[in-house]
């Protein structure tokens, strides 16, 4: 087929291989366009976090900065208790990621490899709140919390966060990729469902605790709404919160708004370019279903 | 095999189960009650509170359905309920079509593909509150990079935060920036399972390019696009926090959308009960697509 023995053949064949190239290239072109215009916001957000303000209301278009200069962030940490707020939301980040991923995966195995009576129905009920947006909820939910005595305090963010069943579904279609022979072996060797949990299933769920945690605690990281409802305080507020608040003090001061905003999305930007090949599978595999 | 074994051991097997009954409940117990305190409480909370008329946080006034008769004749629910669809459908919409036509982009050998696929796939990780006043950066109508942009090649400046149409469309804008990469991702895994050998078969019959998208890789993306469509209208149908940040809901009520409407009620005028009646339109809604998602995972589950 590539032996093009006649000029006649070998001229079609260089006739293909140019086409082609300018396919790649037109391609690659599209795809380097669609790049810029998706990375520019973030591009243009490290910009005026690292330039004066001077520079942003000279009136000019300046794409890339004249010079960079750190005072942005040296405000911010003067005028707001960054590092506070920082440690709240890692704490209550993580706390939920914990909760969630170990609720979630116990009630996985059971709707992956237990039968029981209502298992239908309460699967059904569980998915029937993961379209439910917190608003519908939202007096209610608050009235709750402040009769719980959880208002003033971190749990009245990560309990409410932690009854999610998001992962429940993930952890069930996850796990029904567990062979049943292989539960069942150890249930005849004598080992109960806990320790069947935790020396077999657990084990061989090592990929799924991964993207779940990650997932979990990213949602949590950049939750808004229900924290913006639950933490009154100050002292309690979480980054995004935290970028509100300050969004307001400052008016239309960009540049210290977004050196903020540049210490809250960079954190999980990072994590996300680490881990991002463990849950591009995983969406992928969910996402074929 | 199994059913040689099974029969003469029928009634062990129930015991079995009864046993197992146990077992499984103190699994599911600790999920499920968080869901239960946590979701079902206040949802019944709700629908006890959408029948009262309550003033500030103490104890409401049993009203019948005054509050659902209220929400009828009031313009501002009626706004927002046409700018929910209206974004639900363009948010989704175009997710759906750039997603694809990204994904097609993306999906031949192309050099640099990983580091392209990695930028479109960012904003997942960015807080719906930093994109939202990253938006109100660069659509500043005055000291906006996007309004420099256009005049800098010739276009009129567009008044994205005066004008009802403009900063609609800048909350489209920031909702799609969120979502693109997430949509992409999944078309990306559907066209991997197309399949080169499938469509070099229909190359070799003859199919043009238009042909092979047309009749050989839209069928098979079928499920994903479906998937999609599920996710992305429950999604968009509850987008709070770049309305919220980006425009208030403002200019004039343009951009306000029910879940803004109904914090603007419950926390801001503190009109509880209204806000609990709005709670109870955003939950037949969310009702209505849990319904079709159960019915996806379903037939996902039987295709297994």
């Amino acid at each position: 087929m590539t032996a093009a023995t006649t000029p006649l053949t070998r001229r079609r064949a260089t006739g293909r291989v140019a086409r082609r190239r300018l396919v790649v290239a037109l391609r690659t072109l599209a795809a380097v366009v669609v790049a810029i215009v998706v990375a520019f916001p973030l591009y243009w957000m490290a910009v005026v976090a690292l330039s004066t303000r001077s520079d942003l209301l000279s009136g000019s278009l300046r794409l890339i900065p004249s010079s960079l200069t750190l005072d942005n962030f040296a405000r911010v940490f003067e005028r707001f208790p960054v590092w506070t707020w920082f440690g709240n939301s890692v704490a209550i980040a993580v706390v939920v990621a914990l909760i969630t991923v170990t609720l979630n995966t116990l009630a996985g195995y059971a709707f992956a490899h237990l039968r029981f009576r209502g298992s239908t129905l309460l699967f059904f009920v569980a998915l029937g709140t993961l379209t439910l947006p917190v608003q519908v909820i939202m007096v209610a939910l608050f009235q709750l919390t402040t009769s719980l005595g959880l208002y003033g305090s971190y749990w009245a963010v990560i309990l409410p966060t932690s009854a999610s069943a998001v992962g429940l579904l993930l952890s069930r279609q996850f796990m029904l990729s567990i062979p049943r022979d292989l539960i069942e072996a150890a249930r005849l060797d004598g080992a109960g469902h806990l320790r069947v949990f935790r020396s077999i299933v657990i084990p061989l769920s090592r990929p799924l605790l991964a993207v779940l945690f990650f997932l979990t605690l990213l949602a949590s990281w950049n939750d808004f709404a229900w924290p913006l409802i639950a933490l009154k305080e100050n002292r309690l507020f979480t980054l995004p919160i935290g970028l509100l608040y300050l969004q307001s003090e400052n008016g239309p001061d960009y540049n210290t708004t977004m050196a903020f905003a540049l210490l809250d999305v960079a954190p999980m930007v990072v994590l996300f370019l680490v881990f991002q090949r463990y849950f591009v599978q995983g969406f992928a595999r969910s996402g074929i279903r | 095999m199994t059913a040689v074994a099974a029969a003469p051991s029928r009634r062990p097997e129930r015991r079995r189960r009864h046993r197992g009954d146990a077992a499984a409940y103190g699994f599911i117990a600790p999920n499920l009650g968080l869901l239960a305190l946590f979701v079902v409480v206040p949802l019944v909370g709700t629908l006890v509170l959408s029948l009262q008329r309550t003033n500030g946080f103490g104890g409401g006034v049993f009203v019948g359905l005054e509050n659902y008769a209220r929400l009828f004749a009031d313009p501002l629910f009626w706004r927002a309920s046409a700018n929910t669809a209206l974004s639900t459908v363009l948010v989704t919409g175009l997710s759906l079509g750039l997603g694809l036509l990204t994904a097609l982009l993306l999906n031949a050998a192309l050099p640099a593909r990983a580091v392209l696929r990695s930028i479109l796939i960012l904003p997942m990780a960015v807080s719906s509150v930093a994109s939202a006043l990253i938006g109100k950066l660069v659509f500043d109508e005055n000291a906006g990079v996007l309004n420099a942009l256009l005049q800098a090649v010739g276009l009129p400046a567009v008044s994205w935060q005066s004008g009802g149409a403009p900063a609609f469309a800048s909350v489209v804008l920031v909702t799609l920036w969120l979502r693109l990469g997430f949509n992409m991702l999944i078309y990306l895994a559907a066209l991997q399972g197309v399949g080169r050998d499938l469509i070099e078969a229909a190359t070799l019959d003859g199919a043009g390019a238009r042909q092979r998208i047309r009749y050989v890789v839209v069928p098979m993306l079928g499920p994903a696009t479906f998937f999609l469509l599920v996710i992305d209208v429950v999604y968009s149908f509850q987008v709070f926090d770049v309305v919220f940040v980006l425009t208030g809901g403002g200019p004039q009520n343009a951009t306000d959308v029910l879940v803004t409407y109904a914090y603007q009620n419950g926390f801001v005028t503190r009109d509880q009960g209204y806000a609990a009646a709005i709670g109870v339109v955003l939950l037949v809604v969310a009702v209505v697509f849990a319904v079709v998602q159960w019915n996806t995972s379903r037939t996902r589950d039987l295709t297994e």
